[in-house]
């Protein structure tokens, strides 16, 4: 078992393997390059499957490090316009459980190192049957999952049967979780930590990032968890400042936008993949000012 | 027979759960102000000054307690059953839905509330809440489908002149179930000063049991007056079920009364068999949607499908979850009424008793229609007239204006 995780382990659930190695080692790695992780998050089935399964194995190669994968549901009631509208894209062309679980199989097959981590809302999943969901979706080799209606007052719904098939149950901390209530939020999550920057939907404005700094060292003091940032994130310039002190940035809307804003399919992927790419860029130079600084202090 | 339960007592459990049923489904940057509103309103139920304006405004404001009237024509009319109307429609506003607004109203202003937000579909609920906002000075936004604005322009003008916004909402039908989706998105983006009060016993704990606390004045009122009409309980009890509020505020005093019989009538639209309906006990199954777990309107895969009613204000595919809890313990009984039963129902109220009720009301009337006529005239039947039809003259006149000789109004 590894450093970053121990602490955090509920002593009730099986000690040997009750987390996904990949997010585990994913992070690991980027420790060891001192720079933040790029997260990028697509609705499954968004604008229709196939452009949507190239637009998923595409992702890696453009730069993302661990992906979120959206569970369309027809009443997204944390997402704003952008991403409900993807929904509705996937869910008018057929997407279902089952497809996203099968893209994610599908996508296994050739590459067994990048996260992937489902996001939706609780009712596709209770729908689909909570065992049968889990057992299928570790077998595809999903290895974690973002549940926005689930908070840990529900965790014998979803979150505590997720450890017994080794996938992360990935909690949100948002402005408005004090500091009383932080350690419920804390207490089984696993994998990392998604700190929602501002109070609101999906797509809305962006945070100030000085709040946003003092918000994530805060966080820190209670968790060794690596802390992932998201909500408003749009450009490679905020992807950077926030990178700085952040583990992860996650830019949603902004992609999603990109195949909203496409006249073919084709655009839609060259969009999306141009913007991943932008942003990879940026979260692997945002903190080399920081290194060169640091090196000459210490010479 | 009923069991003999304690069943009103206990429940919801500290967690809002009715059984399997309820709960606080919602995004973490909402729960710590539901926590927060669930002790707020602990505290506020056994605070003597709170209740002590509660009951003012309900009085004085409100005009209660609302009548419950003989509904001598209308009995005699269906030739079995005593009809008994619980006057609701004559209500400030005319519909139960002010029964709650008061009350969550007097919680916001003592959280501090700055701003008042809620979603309507029938536009009841939303002129009861820009009425509160209005009386106590607060900002009102109120969101509502386009489908809906459509078929209930008066009401959106009265909201209008009682200054609060509308804001339409086009996603999905354009109906309630969109509303609300719009305005939990405005809560989670405004949770420091925001107040969202919510129309029906739906929503995440504490609101389901909050807002059955609210409307339970009708059934309390009910129970006295019937007890001073005729010196004892009545035999059932009949109200429409949208969200449920009007229903279980009605039902809930008389739950550990085994002898009550109590009938929830849901909109069959074109009739449950047809898919096109709004009836999410007799046609849906259970998952959870808008912060809690009931009975809902869904494809296998957990999307959700759109409820059809004439009526906007029963145009929803869940139901609260004390209901879902109440039908599997089988202490109510849950039927339909069609869009055609309904307004063969309207009509006979409107020219039977010189009550034009509401379109959601008159479903409740069209399984009186059914049930009357088979029981003797000692059963005593009360019907929740929830609301009055001046705001469905509109959506009346298009489908049965040719009968008047009305093409539009
Ligand atoms: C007059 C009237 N009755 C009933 C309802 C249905 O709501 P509920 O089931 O919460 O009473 C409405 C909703 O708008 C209404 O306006």
């Amino acid at each position: 078992m590894s450093i970053v995780h121990s602490n955090t382990m509920p002593d009730t659930v099986n000690q040997a393997m009750n987390h996904s190695p990949r997010i585990e080692q994913c992070f690991a790695a980027l420790k060891q390059q001192n720079r933040p992780a790029l997260v990028s998050y697509l609705t499954a089935g968004d604008p229709d499957a196939d452009t949507s399964r190239r637009l998923l194995h595409g992702l890696p190669s453009a730069g993302v490090d661990i992906i979120e994968l959206g569970m369309p549901f027809s009443d997204p009631m944390a997402d704003g316009p952008a991403i409900q509208k993807a929904a509705l894209r996937a869910l008018n062309n057929g997407q279902t459980q089952a497809k996203t679980l099968e893209m994610v199989r599908h996508f296994r097959e050739e590459n067994s190192t990048t996260p992937i981590v489902l996001m939706g809302y609780y009712n596709p999943i209770f729908c689909y049957g909570v065992e049968r969901f889990l057992a299928d979706a570790a077998r595809a080799g999903v290895d974690g999952l973002i549940v926005v209606d689930l908070p840990p007052e529900h965790d014998e719904e979803l979150c505590t049967p997720a450890a017994q098939h080794s996938i992360d149950f990935i909690r949100l901390a948002t402005p408005t979780t004090d500091a009383k209530r932080l350690p419920k939020v804390l207490a089984n999550a696993s994998g990392f930590i998604y700190y929602v920057s501002v109070a609101g939907v999906t797509g809305g404005s962006a945070p100030t990032s000085e709040r946003l700094e003092s918000s994530v060292a805060k966080l820190r003091e209670h968790t060794e968890l690596p802390i992932a940032v998201g909500f408003g994130i749009r450009t490679a310039e905020q992807a950077a400042t926030i990178g700085r002190f952040s583990d992860a940035v996650v830019v949603g809307s902004a992609l999603v936008d990109c195949i909203e804003n496409a006249n073919t399919p084709d655009e839609a992927v060259e969009r999306v993949h141009g913007l991943v790419s932008e942003l990879a860029e940026s979260v692997r130079a945002c903190r080399e000012v920081e290194e060169r600084m640091e090196e000459q202090l210490s010479v | 027979m009923n069991q003999p339960v304690d069943l009103s007592k206990s429940l919801p459990d500290a967690n809002g759960l009715f059984g399997s049923f309820g709960g606080r489904f919602v995004a973490e940057t909402l729960m710590p102000l539901i926590l927060e509103l669930q002790d707020e309103y602990t505290t506020a139920k056994n605070d003597p000054e709170f209740q002590r304006q509660l009951a003012y405004f309900q009085g004085d404001y409100v005009g209660r307690p609302s009548p419950l009237y003989f509904a001598e024509r209308l009995t005699e009319h269906f030739g079995g059953a005593s009809i008994y109307l619980k006057r609701e429609e004559l209500n400030h506003t005319g519909a139960h839905k002010i029964n709650n607004c008061i009350g969550q109203v007097l919680l916001a202003k003592q959280m501090g509330k700055k701003r008042i937000i809620a979603e309507t579909g029938a536009g009841m609920h939303g002129v009861a809440t820009a009425t509160v906002a209005a009386r106590f000075g607060l900002p009102c936004v109120i969101y509502m489908g386009t489908t809906d604005i459509e078929r209930q322009q008066t009401n959106v003008f009265r909201m209008k002149l009682l200054g609060a916004e509308i804001i339409p909402v086009t996603s999905g039908t354009g109906t309630l179930k969109d509303a609300m989706n719009e305005a939990l998105r405005d809560w989670v983006t405004n949770v420091d000063d925001t107040f969202y009060i919510i129309g029906t016993v739906a929503g995440p704990h504490p609101y389901p049991a909050m807002v059955r606390d609210f409307q339970a004045v009708i059934g309390h009122e009910t129970r006295s007056q019937m007890l001073e009409k005729k010196g004892r309980l009545p035999d059932s009890l009949v109200a429409c079920v949208g969200g449920g509020s009007n229903a279980i505020g009605l039902f809930y005093p008389f739950l550990d009364d085994p002898d009550v019989q109590m009938i929830g009538v849901e909109a069959g639209g074109k009739g449950v068999k047809s898919g096109l309906h709004a009836a999410s006990l007799n046609g849906g199954t259970p998952g959870v949607l808008h912060g809690n777990r009931t009975y809902l309107l869904q494809n296998e895969d957990g999307q959700i499908t759109d409820a059809h009613s004439i009526s906007a204000g029963l145009d929803y595919p869940g139901i609260g979850p004390e209901h879902a809890w109440l039908h599997e313990q089988k202490r109510v009984e849950y039927v339909s009424a069609t869009d055609d039963e309904a307004l063969e129902a309207f009509q006979v109220c409107c020219r039977q008793e010189g009550i034009i009720p509401a379109l959601e009301t008159a479903h409740a009337l069209a399984e009186v229609a059914k049930r009357a006529p088979t029981l003797p005239r000692e059963h005593l039947m009360v019907i929740n007239l929830s609301g009055r039809g001046d705001k469905d003259m509109t959506s009346v006149a298009h489908h049965l204006g040719d009968k008047f000789g009305v093409k539009n109004l």
